[in-house]
């Protein structure tokens, strides 16, 4: 878990480095007063890049192969393992599932987080240390105290199985990554845009829709989606929340392969890793792609 | 202004009438405490009149900007009233006060054109679209920003996007506007552009405007009258003539101005004793400030003091004090004649003709100046 919100800070930062150098990169390059990389450094790091990413492709091409078992590298070239994936009821539904509880978990994660992000930001001292501190906890505390946590105190309330019981679940390890993304946003931000805006004659909440948060969007998208995939892949509060009604797609996965020797995750892997590949793709391109248009006008 | 078809004349005439009906602002014991060992604001009351371009005058910490912020509503009273035509506005927040406010940072929003930007405070009070769009092109035209609607903020200069903000402050006619430094940031010369600008809006449009500066050059070339600040109090109010010519106070006097001051052992009388000379005191330059009356000292501005090498080159009735040249400063139209005055060598200065170049440095001569053209103050 500490890895990924490692990654979070450096893909803002990098997107960010990124959009600074702009069109005129080869200036920029030559002007960055850093000695040059030297070629077994670079080596190094195609290595570790590809010890990372390697066994995630791996399954994309499992997933084209026709046997009934798991086969690397596949004999024959099928889309068995898709067709099994579309036309099984409890597959499908447990994609929708987890669609559903990421994206409600996602927008409630956003609302809070932001909330969270801005109130932290006009407080000072002691007190907004101690308050960011306990927000992240979920990122740090073992995922299974957590589960268990929420496990017992959900049965209390009767929201085991339920989905508005994934989606509080869900929201609250969410929250940390838009707080961080959030936060990150407002340092740039300028409080005097908001004293221009009251002193023009919008309200508070007229303020922060129309000043506030197109000027942090990009942190709010950010952490959003990293919202929607933390609980997209989350498994082990999911595993305790199930019911034989309600699944989410790591669940689902987890008892393919545990009950059933089943090949068919290797498709859902597959569009899995695709799937939240393009989503990042998407928004971290999102922005110059825009900004190119501006500047074209 | 709703007649308005958007030319600069009309805006100027009607301009004029709105002067006639302007908004007053009253401050009466207005009183900003952060629980600091003095208040920010003590106890300050004044009175703006309409159509008036009054100055916030005083060093930084002087609670000029608190004074502004409180009456723009982005702080909240401790004590006293704020009064805007009359109605008391202390309890009402910032965006229901109906007052512009410039920023020193411009504060324009980044993520919209120069129209959306102006056409803000518009939208907010729901102004029908092709009116919106009538009077951005009228205000644009005003400030002289024909043609830069669609840019953004960061594609124009910083005296271009201070105008930007003016024309956004006062687009939607408000009771007064509130200029916080906006010049402070501007370059010496985009400045003084930019101050005639403002004084130019100000006789067109011809609201009331609040402007807070610790710039006395542009206090006095901007005001029609100036609240000098010192430590949260409101020093000395009045025209810039006044302020410069018959201030109350030594602290008045040195803040707006250079001056030539001597302090006075004893009470401001017909004649008074300064070291080994005897002065002549017109009762008129004497301030009625109530401190003048036990702890005084005389103010002479460099411009009224005279020059001369002996004793019997003063003109009759002049008072005078023996002087030594320390330096001189070229100044161009003019030459700063800088001075050790009396026998304890009292730092002063002189402006003399720049083409009078007899002096030199280190040469002993006789200052002297009228007796009315002298200040005596409180100290």
């Amino acid at each position: 878990m500490a890895t990924d919100l490692d990654t979070l800070d450096a893909s803002e930062t990098t997107t960010r480095a990124v959009a600074a150098r702009g069109p005129r990169r080869r200036g920029a390059r030559r002007d960055r007063g850093v000695d040059p990389v030297p070629w077994w450094l670079t080596a190094i790091g195609i290595v570790v890049s590809v010890y990372f990413i390697l066994p995630t492709l791996i399954v994309i091409p499992m997933s084209f192969g026709s046997a009934s078992t798991f086969q690397f590298p596949p004999k024959d070239w099928s889309l068995k393992q898709y067709e099994n994936f579309f036309t099984d009821p409890t597959w499908l539904s447990s994609l929708g599932n987890s669609f559903l509880v990421a994206i409600l978990a996602s927008i409630l994660a956003s609302i809070v987080g932001t909330a969270a992000a801005i109130g932290l930001h006009n407080l000072t001292g002691r007190l907004s240390r101690f308050v960011r501190t306990l927000l992240m906890a979920s990122i740090v505390a073992p995922a299974i105290v957590i589960a268990v946590a929420v496990y017992i105190t959900f049965l209390q309330w009767h929201l085991t199985g339920s989905l508005l019981g994934y989606v509080i679940a869900h929201a609250t390890i969410g929250v940390p990554y838009v707080l961080i993304s959030v936060t990150s946003a407002l340092g740039g931000f300028d409080p005097k845009l908001l004293r221009a805006s009251a002193s023009l004659g919008a309200g508070p909440l007229r303020s922060f829709l129309r000043v506030t948060m197109p000027l942090i969007s990009r942190g709010i998208i950010t952490g959003a989606i990293f919202a929607f995939v933390v609980s997209f892949d989350e498994v082990v509060i999911a595993l305790f929340l199930r019911s034989p009604m309600f699944q989410t797609m790591p669940v689902q996965m987890y008892n393919s392969v545990t009950a059933e020797i089943d090949p068919t995750i290797s498709a859902s892997s597959s569009l899995v890793v695709v799937g939240v590949t393009l989503v990042f793709l998407l928004v971290f391109l999102l922005p110059q792609l825009v900004r190119k248009r501006g500047q074209r006008r | 202004m709703t007649t308005s078809t958007g030319t600069l004349a009309d805006r100027a005439t009607e301009g004029a009438s709105h002067a006639r009906s302007g908004t007053g602002i009253r401050l009466r014991g207005v009183t900003k405490d952060y629980g600091l060992a003095i208040p920010a604001v003590d106890d300050i009351s004044l009175t703006i009149e309409p159509g008036e371009f009054m100055t916030l005058l005083g060093p930084s910490g002087s609670g000029k900007t608190t004074t502004l912020n409180l009456i723009a509503g982005f702080e909240t009273l401790t004590a006293g009233t704020i009064e805007i035509d009359g109605a008391d506005v202390g309890r009402l927040p910032p965006h229901r006060r109906n007052l512009g406010m410039l920023f020193q940072n411009y504060a324009l929003f980044p993520h919209m054109t120069v129209a959306q930007n102006v056409a803000y405070p518009l939208r907010e009070r729901r102004v029908p679209k092709a009116e919106i769009a009538r009077k951005v092109r009228a205000v644009l035209e005003l400030v002289q920003l024909t043609g830069r609607d669609t840019n953004y903020p960061s594609q124009l200069s910083g005296g271009q996007q201070q105008r930007v903000a003016l024309a956004r402050a006062i687009v939607f006619d408000p009771r007064a506007l509130l200029l916080d430094e906006p010049l402070g940031a501007l370059d010496r010369n985009l400045r003084a552009a930019l101050q005639s600008e403002i004084r130019r809006i100000h006789r067109e449009v011809g609201s009331t405007f609040v402007f807070v500066t610790h710039d006395q050059e542009e206090a006095m070339n901007l005001s029609d009258r100036i609240a000098l600040f010192n430590n949260g109090r409101i020093e000395q109010v009045g025209t810039p003539e006044d302020l410069y010519r018959r201030p109350e106070t030594l602290f008045t006097a040195r803040f707006l101005g250079d001056s030539n001051v001597f302090e006075l052992d004893e009470p401001p009388a017909a004649r008074v004793a300064w070291e080994d000379r005897a002065w002549a005191i017109d009762g008129a330059t004497v301030s009625g400030h109530e401190g003048a009356r036990s702890r005084a000292a005389i103010v002479v501005r460099p411009e009224d003091l005279g020059i001369v090498k002996d004793e019997g080159a003063i003109p009759p009735g002049a008072n005078s004090v023996r002087a030594a040249v320390r330096d001189i400063e070229y100044m161009g139209s003019y030459r700063t004649v800088l001075l050790d005055l009396g026998t304890r060598g009292l730092r002063g200065r002189a402006r003399l003709d720049a083409f009078e170049s007899e002096l030199r440095v280190g040469e002993d001569v006789v200052a002297w100046w009228r007796p009315e053209r002298q200040r005596v103050v409180a100290a």
